[in-house]
């Protein structure tokens, strides 16, 4: 149950949107964009019946599905269209896709917005679309059923056409769009039977693959629109550090720059091309206001972690029983401290924004997860009326919460306002390593104990961590308090499955003043280590088997236990491995999905840890393309294992010391363990998949590395000198 | 001007030969399926074929291709039909697919001059391609399968 | 000391010994001795100060016993775990020019440098890393190690003149160059081989 206090971030968003105000948009603008012109990108299809802002219908058949959430890889663009041509009956050869327009027909309602995020496209989208393409289906059947003269109810539809079962007379959905199109959508169209379907649960091919594998695809790194010029930005070291002074003879003077702006945080060096901006850039002396972070470091953040758990009661997440009575009951003890480190996105396509700003009005181009929120921040920062500002979404490089932001946004329109032209900023790595909003880093206090059978008697967690809603939300234009919960600092580590009967989640805010944001799975990246990692630590406490101590502690039926059995079954668990490698096992609920990890891992004796396999099994309820999940899950895993072998943002005299992927290294190829992924079969809601594979890997393999080792890794990432064998 | 054959087109370029071909391609001639990822060399995003070896186009300048051939993603193949290409899309192998240029290119500079690669083969080639939505195993699979239907 | 280090000192040590096993039988190429009088106790000295340079992290991190080069002043395996590649220069699909341009390129990260940039061929791995200085010497001197040079002179040749071994003392981006400079390292080389190339014990 959530406490009065708790910010339920999902729930907030909502109710900010629709009292808001201001964020509900009118229709977009209608004609032909300037990337229309100059790419031809459809973001608005030709088509001959829109019956609504989904569905389009082309009078050769073809089916185009507009799309207003974004892909960045999850295969959106993919899914939901599989929804609509199952409802409406076409054939997925004739369906392709569009990007949608910042619209509130989009609005997801799973998010509370117009937004691509918390693994929640297909949970907000699924009732939606099959209702949509059902009225066009059934619009479509009584246009031929009232042609032929006959009850619509003896005809059917099927592969994009409309058949009257009695007479095998039919009329292809092309020729029906103009009598369909007079026709009244019902209110509650039947739906079909999910026996039924001919694509949702099946393995259907993705619509954006050819256009990956030939360069065609357009991110918004590729967006060229005529006149326009291109930015980049010097930023200041110091975070939060702002602009003194500026020195642009040398800059000025570079072939091809045109602009210099201030913009208080940076300074835009505008040109002719990206690399007369950068050779700008490198002329351009700035001096800097460093502000209060120049005395931030990495050891000044930790002490205060560990000063603020100290001193600091925080505020209860969530409290059963008493967590002091069971410590003083328990046969056992055992306390531990974990930390996990900040880390970045490093999305694959750095920051990137394209925004023609104009008198009265703007259009914008880029890869983004928020088309509402840019389109009310774009209205903002330039000026201009709301419903005036056009927002065009590319495909996205890689999101994972990065490009829910809005600074590579305010950037471009900050920039083309002043150029008075389109402008295209564009960050380096070194940009986008060095201004990101970092995963927080959490410092874990825990404490449990166990009686004489080895069951535990209570927990008690203390975090001591940065709020991401205190600078997140503002852009909704909200403030987080000093006594409410922010669940995305502790989320996956206060409702626990476990049966404990003491139980103890504390929350202690700790505002270290670097910008911290949602990273796939936010909360849960961090409280799956700790909780399972410290899980694992009582199992052994007790002499207990670790997936047999975790089972005792959950429901026989519960859909944790169904995933670590399927996990550990088909991981074979329990069978001997060679000597210097171990099985480790964890379990995470995140976004409505659960998911079990068994890792298998290799110690060398240099400590070098080398994965080997992941066994993975997934419960997130009824799926609509099994290859797509599968693709996340393994996804979730390399980019959970890239942060738990590797990933660590350190800060020195408040810079960000890492700059690029030589120094915040990513996995590669032959670091790739053979991964294995299998789905729970269900009927249940719709969990989430972009997300909930990334918890449990880090768990899994530092669970592992203890059995191969008998060392305990409480600190990330995993530190090869530290399993060095002595 | 300097004359640069880029998929057996020649275009010109006035731009300092020092430039990295990355941006001349990008930007001057429009070829944007080369995709800028780190700016020195370390995710092999931008990777382009000279002479049909691999280069990372973020470090090549101007001037060390010319009299060469140049090739990028578009001009892999006409249609799509390079086995690699055929054999991404059997294995669904993109996710955000920024990246996937650069797979691309690198495993067909290694199908060149070794047709039939083995795991170590695709690790050596491939592990200059950095992939964050994790596709690796994927993209292993497609290698193979291109390699099986005899693709260079 | 990382494992692959450890396997490739083992490695080293069998070569090393394998190579004085040799000697015995190995019948120098040329006669050094021709100008100068042979003094054993000068050339070792000189060879002593020279084999500094080949230890060096920029000489040394393309002269590796496996495949795998190392990188940076600190020797770690380099990045994208690059292989040598049957002629040395990498394997299909990541040449070392696929990165290694003919010059350095300024800037953090980038990668330095130099014409025709690579390393030793498989058939003849030129081993720097892990040897002794000894065991270095020998190998200079015998044509099937040390890349097919007949005499002592024409390997002075190549360090003289390759715009690649050049490189070494202009790494760029705040490399570390060797602890003799170009000059006093050919000096010493020459020095050795005037007084005969013994080699350390």
């Amino acid at each position: 149950m959530k406490t009065k206090q708790e910010l339920d971030r999902r729930s907030f968003l909502k109710a900010s949107i629709v009292a808001g105000g201001a964020l509900v948009l009118g229709l977009n603008i209608p004609g032909v964009s300037r990337a229309e012109e100059r790419f031809g990108v459809t973001s608005e299809p030709a088509a001959d019946f829109s019956p609504n802002a989904f569905i389009k219908i082309a009078k050769d058949g073809k089916v185009t599905v507009v799309v207003g959430q974004s892909e960045m890889g999850q295969g959106v663009m993919t899914s939901l269209p599989m929804i609509v041509a199952d409802e409406l009956e076409v054939d997925w050869a004739n369906v392709s896709f569009a990007h949608g327009p910042a619209d509130k027909a989009f609005f997801n309602p799973a998010m509370g917005m117009q937004g691509t995020g918390g693994s929640s496209s297909v949970k907000g989208f699924f009732a939606p679309l099959r209702k949509a393409a059902a009225q066009v289906r059934e619009m479509l059947i009584s246009a031929a059923a009232a042609s032929w003269n006959v009850p619509a109810d003896t005809c059917i539809a099927e592969n994009g056409r409309v058949i009257h079962t009695a007479t095998k007379r039919s009329a292809a959905y092309g020729e029906l769009l103009e009598a369909a199109a007079k026709i009244t959508p019902a209110d509650k169209p039947k739906l079909k039977d999910p026996k039924d379907f001919k694509y949702i649960g099946k393995a259907v091919k993705r619509l954006d693959s050819p256009s990956k594998v030939n360069g065609s695809a357009t991110f918004g790194i590729d967006v060229k629109v005529p006149g326009m010029l291109y930015a980049i930005i010097l930023r200041s070291p110091v975070i939060g550090g702002t602009v003194k002074s500026i020195d642009d003879t040398a800059a000025k003077a570079v072939k091809g720059v045109t602009h210099v702006v201030s913009l208080g945080y940076g300074v835009g060096v505008i040109a002719d091309s990206f690399v007369a901006a950068r050779k700008g850039r490198s002329a351009l002396k700035v001096t800097w206001e460093e502000g209060p972070m120049a005395a931030v470091s990495s050891e000044t953040i930790m002490k205060s972690f560990v000063d603020a758990e100290a001193s600091k009661k925080g505020l209860e997440a969530k409290k059963i029983g008493d967590v002091a009575a069971g410590r003083s009951k328990a046969a056992k003890v055992l306390d531990a401290v974990y930390y996990a480190p900040f880390l970045a996105h490093a999305t694959m396509e750095p920051m990137n924004f394209t925004a023609d700003v104009r008198s009265d009005s703007a259009e914008v181009w880029g890869g983004v997860q928020a088309q509402m929120l840019v389109q009310g921040t774009v209205a903002k920062t330039a000026g201009v009326p709301v419903e005036k500002v056009k927002v065009n979404t590319t495909m996205l490089g890689g999101g994972f919460g990065r490009r829910f932001e809005m600074d590579y946004v305010i950037d471009a329109t900050l920039l083309s306002k002043a150029a008075g032209k389109p402008v295209k900023v564009v960050w380096t790595r070194e940009d986008d390593m060095q201004n990101d909003v970092y995963r927080p880093a959490v410092y874990n206090k825990l404490s449990a104990g166990i009686d004489a059978a080895g069951k535990p008697v209570f927990w008690h967690h203390r975090l001591a961590t940065d709020a991401i809603m205190a600078r997140a939300g503002k852009a909704f234009g909200f403030n987080l308090k000093d006594d409410q919960l922010d669940s995305s600092s502790f989320e996956g580590a206060h409702e626990l499955e476990y049966k404990i009967p003491n139980f103890q989640c504390d929350w202690i805010r700790v505002d270290t003043g670097i910008p911290v944001g949602f990273w796939r799975s936010v909360g849960s990246s961090h409280t799956a280590f700790s909780v399972e990692c410290f899980m694992d630590e009582l199992a052994a406490l007790a002499g207990k088997d670790p997936l047999e101590y975790r089972l005792s502690l959950l429901e026989e039926n519960s859909r944790h236990a169904g995933v670590l059995r399927l996990a550990a079954e088909k991981a074979g668990w329990g069978k001997k491995l060679p000597p210097g490698s171990g099985r480790g096992i964890a379990v995470a609920e995140s976004f409505g999905s659960y998911v079990a990890q068994v890792a298998e891992v290799s110690v060398g004796s240099d400590g070098k840890v080398k994965v080997d396999r992941v066994v993975c099994a997934a419960d997130c309820g009824q799926i609509v393309n099994p290859d797509t999940v599968a693709a996340q899950m393994e996804g979730s895993v390399v980019y959970g294992l890239s942060a738990a072998l590797y990933g660590e943002i350190t800060i020195k005299n408040g810079r960000v010391v890492q700059t690029n992927f030589n120094n915040y290294k990513p996995l590669r190829m032959n670091e790739m363990p053979k991964v294995e992924v299998h789905l729970v079969t269900s009927s249940a809601p719709h969990g989430g998949v972009g997300e909930p594979g990334t918890p449990p890997i880090a768990p899994a393999v530092v669970n592992a590395i203890f059995a191969a080792t008998g060392k305990r890794v409480r600190s990330l990432p995993i530190r090869t000198d530290e399993l060095k064998k002595s | 001007m300097t004359k640069i054959s880029v998929n057996k087109k020649v275009f010109e370029t006035d731009s300092d030969p020092s430039t990295p071909m990355l941006w001349v391609l990008r930007d001057e001639f429009g070829l944007t399926g080369t995709k800028f990822g780190c700016g020195i060399a370390q995710c092999g995003s931008c990777t382009i074929h000279v002479d049909g070896e691999a280069r990372r186009s973020c470090v090549t300048p101007i001037s060390a291709v010319v009299g060469k051939e140049v090739t990028t993603i578009e001009g892999l193949s006409p249609d799509s039909s390079h086995p690699l290409q055929k054999a991404w899309i059997a294995e669904d192998a993109p996710q955000c697919g920024y990246c996937q240029s650069g797979q691309i290119m690198a495993a067909a500079a290694m199908l060149k001059k070794t047709p039939k690669p083995t795991d170590a083969d695709i690790d050596q080639a491939m592990n200059g391609i950095i992939c964050r939505c994790g596709t690796y195993n994927r993209v292993r699979a497609a290698i193979k399968l291109a390699a099986m239907n005899g693709g260079k | 000391m990382s494992s692959r280090v450890l396997k490739f000192l083992v490695i080293f040590i069998a070569v090393g010994v394998v190579a004085f096993a040799r000697f015995g039988r190995f019948e120098p190429v040329e006669n050094v001795a021709a100008s100068t009088a042979e003094d054993p106790v000068k050339a070792r000295a000189a060879f002593n100060e020279a084999v500094k340079v080949f230890f060096s992290a920029r000489c040394s991190n393309c002269h590796p016993g496996g495949d795998a080069p190392t990188q940076g002043d600190e020797r770690r395996i380099h990045d994208q775990d690059v292989k040598r590649g049957p002629d040395g220069k990498g394997v299909a699909g990541m040449e070392c020019a696929t990165c290694h341009q003919a010059e350095n390129m300024d800037g953090e990260g980038l990668p330095p440098g130099a014409p025709n940039w690579h390393m030793p061929p498989a058939g003849n791995k030129m081993v720097f890393q892990g040897m002794t200085a000894a065991a270095l010497c020998q190998q200079l001197k015998d044509p099937a190690r040390n890349g097919g040079r007949k005499t002592l002179k024409e390997s002075i040749h190549h360090i003289e003149t390759d715009p690649l071994v050049g490189w070494a003392w202009n790494p760029g981006n705040g490399r570390s160059a060797p602890p003799l400079s170009q000059a006093d390292f050919l000096k010493k080389l020459n020095e050795w081989i005037d007084a005969g190339a013994a080699c350390p014990e």
